[in-house]
């Protein structure tokens, strides 16, 4: 994967002696030695990550662990005090008042805490912002601005006062500010922690729909597990000011990299948490419908397996096909996979937990196939990686079921 | 006794400084005197030239407009008084006195106050002065504004702007600093310019802070019209201070009265506008 975003030892110190207190921070001195001798305060600790292209990069922390202060390191509403972040090609740590402007305008965007809506400024306005600094002509804007709220579900309140709206009325405006300019980058920082739990959930389930469409690179600061676990394609634990592990949700479940990811993740059962996407994988064996029986299988003697799925042109599912159906389809001299292809094998659609992809790999005789509102195939889960995630987290002796048998 | 071997030549310092500035600085004092002097002579020019009671109907039915019938309808019936107990020509010569005052500490005070939320240091420097100049007694703005700029009118407007010019910086000042940081942030965030961040967002923001300190601007301008007629400032403030003089009574409650229906229909207005602005915002 092409990366988009790359944060490179970016470190941030409050105070007036934050030339000392780098210097110290070099020598391994600890946050509260330095805070105790400088009275400066470390933010931010020598934080490196990248983040790919589409990719929901979650940075996640308690509140003080100076995630807040990291992402406004990225677009440099903060300045970091050491430390690089480039987007793409461009050093945006090195960039002047006028490119980081531009930068600002046209390439990053950003989705705050509390809204931070502009309260004299009505909801087409306020979602037109980004273009009217840009210097967009009134009507131009007001077009932009009103697609961008049909997105969103806010059109017929495009001339309201935001006072008018809800919290989450009011976070989908913030959303759809960021998203008029076409930014390659979003940087959410904590966007749904101001909303009632309900709300939260619409609006997570709303991002990753947007996100399916849109394809932005998401940097999302949260403090909840659950919610960076639910949209992180990966993740990192931030605590201090440092950041302690970065990896896929699963990864951070089970593989915790430290005892205060460890402490953190603790109690958290997976099945909960993970779903169809977080454990899907690219399927072995997949062919298209005019490939025929003879490829199906020669597919499928490459990858070991017992069965291949086909999906047509646009990638859409259409079935499963056996190694038996195939051979015998082959000595009929018949051609159309269609035909023989099993229509009933278990679908689910990506968000799906893995609480609800028990009972259906329990029943399943076939791998599971993850599809889109469309129909179209995004990965397959085998039985076993089911059972056997679940079986790697329990603390109670697994029930009956078998994790060997799988697809 | 103390004063006998303890005495801060204060008052020769002040007289020695201000003797320098008469001197040294004449042009620059001439030139603001002349600029007033213009501003305050167009003021006064529309003020008295119209026919009163077309003076009467605009001012009214501003009132109205901006405040509401109520009033609208006192701001008619008040001005209607004054020019019923003859006072008209006065009390325009002290309208057209507080409007520049006014005029003059918002063209002033307004970036000042501006320049005092963006940077500490000014805004620092700047507080005692602002103290200092509310809380001196106001006569004593009478002295210096008389050595260097002499008797009439226009010392009048500058002493009444030394006196209420305060608020205004104040609460543009306040009304900038009390924009919510998040909004500030967001409006960065999206590439906004300095002077887009300003006018486009901190100005409007601030708009109803900014217009209280406007209201009292005028009210504290009409507080110093009897002082101000100490230097030749005519209008409604020689009327009672001419009653002072004499000891007549009447004249002296005509004068007053007069000063306070100015007052009420000027604070409507302008409390309306702030209001109006706030309502904007809120609803």
């Amino acid at each position: 994967m092409d990366s988009l975003l790359r944060v490179e030892q970016v470190t941030k110190v409050f105070g007036r002696r934050s030339e000392r207190a780098l210097k110290m921070l070099a020598q391994g001195f600890g946050k509260d030695e330095i805070l105790r001798e400088t009275g400066a305060t470390v933010g931010v600790h020598s934080a490196s990550f990248t983040v790919n292209r589409g990719e929901i990069f979650v940075i996640m922390g308690l509140s003080g662990s100076g995630k807040s202060t990291l992402i406004r390191c990225i677009n440099r509403l903060i300045e970091p005090s050491a430390g690089r972040v480039f987007l793409g090609d461009q050093d945006v740590t090195a960039a002047d008042e006028r490119a980081l402007r531009e930068i600002r305008r046209r390439r990053m965007s950003m989705v705050f805490q509390r809204f931070a809506l502009f309260p004299h400024l009505n909801v087409a306005e306020n979602v037109a912002y980004g273009l009217r600094v840009r210097g967009v002509p009134p009507s131009e804007r007001r077009r932009r601005a009103m697609e961008i709220l049909e997105r969103v579900g806010l059109a017929r309140w495009a001339d309201a006062p935001i006072q008018r709206l809800s919290g989450g009325m009011q976070q989908r405006v913030g959303l759809g500010r960021a998203i008029v300019t076409d930014p390659e980058i979003l940087l959410m920082d904590e966007p749904f922690s101001a909303l009632d739990p309900l709300i939260r959930r619409d609006m997570q389930d709303e991002l990753l729909r947007l996100q399916s469409d849109l394809k932005k690179t998401i940097v999302f600061i949260t403090h909840d597990l659950d919610e960076a676990l639910k949209l992180g394609d990966r993740v990192a634990v931030m605590k201090d000011g440092v950041i302690h592990q970065i990896g896929a949700p699963e990864e951070i479940l089970q593989e915790p990299a430290t005892d205060y990811v460890a402490e953190f993740v603790r109690g958290v059962s997976p099945q909960h948490v993970l779903t169809a996407r977080h454990i899907m994988q690219t399927p072995g064996a997949l062919v298209k419908v005019k490939d025929g029986p003879r490829v199906a299988l020669r597919e499928m003697e490459a990858e070991g397996l017992s069965s291949a799925f086909v999906v047509d042109e646009a990638g859409r599912l259409v079935g499963l096909v056996l190694a038996d159906d195939a051979v015998r389809a082959i000595s009929e001299g018949r051609r159309n996979l269609r035909e023989i292809a099993v229509k009933d094998s278990p679908r689910v659609a990506p968000d799906t937990l893995m609480d609800d992809l028990l009972p259906i790999a329990a029943e399943a005789r076939y791998p599971i196939a993850v599809v889109d509102d469309d129909g179209r195939l995004l990965g397959i889960i085998a039985r076993v990686h089911v059972l056997s995630g679940l079986v790697a987290h329990r603390r109670e002796p697994a029930d009956g079921r078998k994790p060997g048998e799988g697809a | 006794m103390v004063n006998a071997w303890f005495r801060i030549p204060l008052g020769p310092w002040i007289d020695a400084a201000t003797g320098v500035l008469v001197v040294n600085l004449r042009g620059v004092f001439r030139s603001i005197s002349d600029w007033i002097g213009v501003v305050l002579g167009a003021v006064e020019g529309v003020l008295r030239g119209a026919p009163f009671w077309l003076v009467l109907l605009v001012v009214s039915l501003l009132a109205w407009k901006v405040a509401g019938r109520g009033p609208g309808l006192f701001a008619g019936a008040g001005l209607l008084f004054i020019a019923g107990i003859g006072l008209w020509d006065r009390a325009m010569i002290t309208l057209a006195l507080v409007l520049t005052a006014t005029l003059v500490s918002m063209i002033l005070g307004i970036p000042l106050g501006i320049l005092a939320a963006r940077s500490r240091t000014l805004d620092a420097v700047l507080r005692p002065v602002l103290d200092v100049m509310q809380t001196m007694p106001s006569f004593v703005y009478l002295i210096p504004a008389l050595m260097l700029f002499g008797i009439g009118r226009v010392p009048g407007v500058i002493a009444t702007v030394v006196f209420a010019m305060p608020p205004a910086i104040r609460l543009t000042n306040l009304g900038i600093r009390q924009v919510p940081r998040d909004v500030v942030e967001a409006a960065r965030a999206f590439g906004a310019t300095p002077s887009q961040l300003l006018f486009g967002v901190q100005l409007p923001l601030a708009l109803p802070t900014i217009m209280a300190g406007v209201n009292q601007t005028i009210l504290l301008s009409l507080s110093m019209v009897v002082i101000a007629a100490m230097i030749g400032a005519g209008g409604l403030g020689g009327v009672v201070l001419t009653a002072i003089q004499r000891v007549q009574i009447g004249t002296g409650f005509e004068g007053g009265i007069a000063i306070v229906i100015l007052a009420i229909v000027l604070d409507r207005i302008t409390q309306a506008l702030a209001r109006n602005r706030r309502g904007r915002n809120d609803s």
